[in-house]
């Protein structure tokens, strides 16, 4: 990589020569308006014209993100014909656009409104007809609005490239082209796994979460018992929406606004990760007694669970039988928490604040109920709870910070904490197994092979004499590799950890956004870096807390001593295991195969 | 739906034929809709499936190139060219005419199945125009008298055998 000199606005700057003049000017102190810096600031289509600049010898203005940047270059953001340009290109966009900001969920975060704001744009110069819409809100997890898409086609390259799913997809030409899945279905009539990976880079309102914030109003108007938890990334990332940098833990904050919010009580899903490794190592201890041939996969992760059954549903029979964790915690409150209480479980409502949009569909399914009730009844993202905190008048700043309640199922172990990033419920699992193996705590407690951020991790450990191969995979374009090899019968696992979303929890795509448009005082390589920095936060936590292995955590204990009786019991089997749909239809509308 | 085993055959076939092709899909859809008559999304999946490509991808180019068509067409397509020179000359006239006689819109295909309407952008007869094709055969310097004419013929035909 060699340093060359470029020219913007006259004035000299030493820059990589592999770089757009979109990345280069944004480390030269210019911040080029733009819609697909996404990732890096390499666009793949260059087809929005919003970054628009003047380069001296071009007989036309040049698109800076996907233009390279060359020895001597002359490059002008602010002349006449470029600001026009680009004011222009913004205003176009508009005009196939809905004003109804005012009403928008998006509104705030909304990159197209901050670029058409930074340009100058005028409001409805172009007017006529626009291209139909469609309104797409019955599926669970997500919501797809086309009105408000642009069709920059950032969301493709999430489920595409990233994921390696590619349920999106531009559809039709011209005038009446859309971004959606085959044939404009719904996501629910398409094999869509509800990660909500496209909403993190959606510059506009078209694709988000399905809010739940009504059915949350509704159990508080009812009088019921509202008992909320918390999954471990959501404090990773909370503060972000109140201006806080990334990597700030907030935990405190956030359970004093959730005692300001009027829930009955406020519990950690952490105590429910560790229930999930009491139980998910006792199932594989069980496969290694048992000499059960193959891998053992994990199950946490409702978009993971998805993805195998759309897509693997030969490989079914490896996943634990362990609920998610929230899923745990709500039948257990719904169990043991309302006998021990005397409260009717009718008349409770459980919501789950949740880094993830793929666990509103998980709520709903048939393996997450109890005697016909379900375990859990709302499910918020990051983002919702963010809103709803903004929208009771408190002051973030303001805010003291108080500790989860202490009430039955109140305690949770540093394992229990780092199930939010990928690698940590494996080494969380590996801490609990070791010891029900041989009666002894895994030394050192933590176990680094299962730490960072690599799609792919694996490690190996030895226990009793015998090695235990284990891997690690977050994002489903990773998993699949380890999927396949264990199709193909190559597989040489005894336990896989796979987390649907790259990087795990912490980067669910129910997390605030990261958009650098709205973090200048982030650093300019935010887009690589927050996924470690929110992951550190989990690690710190860790180590600072007393219990730091599941089976150790004095609650859990109590709980198995009082009422659960032992390990993977009767009763265990009934309230905290799950079954999956080996015949899930891809495309149900169609009813192929009839 | 559910396709026929022979229907899975032959579109398995056609994908291993061009699978080691730089850009096979293209030519997948192409001897598809040659072969099969259109393209559903039951048969798209099956090409997802052996080439590897997203079904949003094929989707996709399905819906953007006019030749392919999501539905079953009728026996006989009648292609009336809107390019330019066409145009100009009046074709628009003529497809309204096809449309009114066959009562059904351009993209439909008639009740009984024996007609397929489509619009065409420029098929390169500019000096004939105003210019239809039906399956291939192009018929020169239409006028509004001869739709009906040109229909009957079909018809016969059809029943001729």
């Amino acid at each position: 990589m060699a340093k060359i000199t470029i020219y913007i606005e006259n004035k000299p700057y030493l820059v990589d020569d592999d770089l757009t003049i979109l990345e280069a000017a944004k480390i030269c102190g210019y911040n080029i308006p733009s819609l697909c810096t996404y990732k890096k600031g390499r666009c793949s289509l260059a087809s929005c014209r919003v970054c628009l600049v003047k380069v001296e010898g071009e007989r036309r203005l040049v698109p800076s993100c996907a233009y390279p940047v060359r020895d001597g270059m002359k490059i002008s953001i602010s002349d006449p014909s470029a600001v026009i340009a680009r004011r222009t290109s913004v205003e176009l966009l508009l005009s196939n656009h809905y004003y109804n900001c005012q009403a928008c969920r998006k509104n705030g975060q909304c990159e197209l409104l901050e670029v058409a704001r930074r340009v100058g744009a005028r409001p409805e110069v172009y007017v006529g007809e626009k291209t139909p819409t469609t309104y797409d809100d019955v599926a669970p997890g997500l919501i797809r609005d086309t009105s408000k898409c642009i069709l920059c086609g950032r969301c493709i390259e999430a489920c595409k490239d990233a994921q390696g799913i590619g349920i999106l997809g531009f559809e039709n030409r011209g005038f009446k082209t859309i971004v959606s899945p085959a044939g404009n279905r719904s996501f629910n009539n398409v094999p869509c796994i509800q990660c909500g990976q496209c909403t993190l880079v959606c510059p506009t309102g078209a694709l988000m979460e399905h809010s739940e914030i009504e059915k949350l109003d509704e159990a508080f108007k009812e009088g019921k018992y509202v008992i909320v938890q918390t999954a471990p990334a959501v404090r990773t990332a909370l503060g972000e929406e109140f201006g806080d940098p990334i990597g700030t833990n907030s935990r405190g904050k956030m359970v004093a606004a959730l005692h300001r919010l009027g829930f009955y009580r406020v519990f950690d899903t952490n105590f429910g990760a560790d229930l999930t490794i009491c139980e998910e190592a006792n199932e594989f201890v069980h496969r290694v007694i048992t000499k059960t041939p193959g891998p053992m996969i994990t199950s946490c992760s409702p978009g993971w669970v998805n993805y195998c059954e759309y897509y693997y549903p030969e490989l079914l029979p490896h996943l634990s039988t362990c609920k998610s964790p929230h899923e745990m915690v709500g039948a257990i409150i719904k169990s043991y928490y309302a006998e021990k209480h005397n409260i009717d479980r009718s008349q409770i409502c459980v919501v789950s604040i949740m880094p993830c949009t793929a666990k509103k569909y998980e709520k709903e399914r048939d393996g997450n109920k109890v005697d016909g009730i379900a375990d859990v009844d709302v499910v918020l993202t990051t983002r919702e709870l963010a809103q709803i905190i903004k929208r009771s008048g408190i002051n973030w700043e303001k805010l003291p910070s108080e500790e989860f309640d202490d009430d039955l199922i109140g305690d949770y172990s540093g394992a229990g904490v780092i199930f939010g990033v990928t690698g940590g419920v494996m080494e969380a699992a590996l801490r609990t197994a070791y010891y029900i193996l041989t009666s002894n705590e895994l030394e050192p407690i933590e176990f680094t092979p299962c730490r960072g951020l690599e799609g792919i991790k694996e490690a190996s450990l030895k226990i009793l004499g015998n090695t235990y191969n284990v891997a690690m995979a977050s994002g489903m374009k990773n998993a699949k590799i380890l999927l396949d090899e264990i199709k193909e019968g190559k597989s040489k696992y005894d336990f896989i950890e796979i987390m649907g979303c790259p990087g795990g929890c912490i980067n669910g795509g129910g997390q605030p956004y990261v958009t650098p448009l709205f973090l200048p005082k982030e650093e300019d390589n935010i887009l690589d870096t927050y996924v470690a920095k929110r992951a550190k936060v989990l690690y710190e936590e860790d180590r600072n807390r007393k219990v730091r292995r599941s089976h150790l955590n004095p609650d859990i204990k109590k709980l198995y001593e009082d009422y659960l009786c032992e390990y993977g019991s009767k009763k265990a089997h009934k309230l905290l295991h799950t079954f999956y749909n080996p015949s899930r239809e891809r495309y149900p509308d169609l009813k192929i195969g009839e | 739906m559910h396709l026929r085993k022979e229907a899975v055959d032959i579109i398995v076939n056609i994908c291993n034929k061009y699978k080691n092709e730089p850009s096979p899909l293209m030519l997948v859809l192409s001897e598809t809709q040659k072969e099969y008559g259109y393209i559903p999304i039951e048969v798209q999946e099956i090409i997802s499936k052996e080439l590897n490509i997203p079904v949003s991808d094929i989707y996709g180019v399905v819906t953007f190139y006019s030749f392919f068509s999501l539905k079953p067409k009728g026996r006989y397509v009648i292609g009336v060219c809107l390019g330019t020179a066409c145009y100009v000359k009046g074709s628009q006239n003529i497809l309204d005419k096809f449309s009114e006689l066959l009562k059904i819109k351009p993209g439909q295909t008639s009740e009984d199945g024996l007609f397929t309407l489509d619009a065409l952008r420029c098929i390169g007869a500019c000096g004939i125009a105003p210019a239809i094709s039906i399956n291939g055969k192009v018929y020169p310097k239409v006028t509004l008298s001869q739709v009906q004419q040109i229909i009957d013929e079909y018809r016969k035909k059809d029943k001729e055998g």
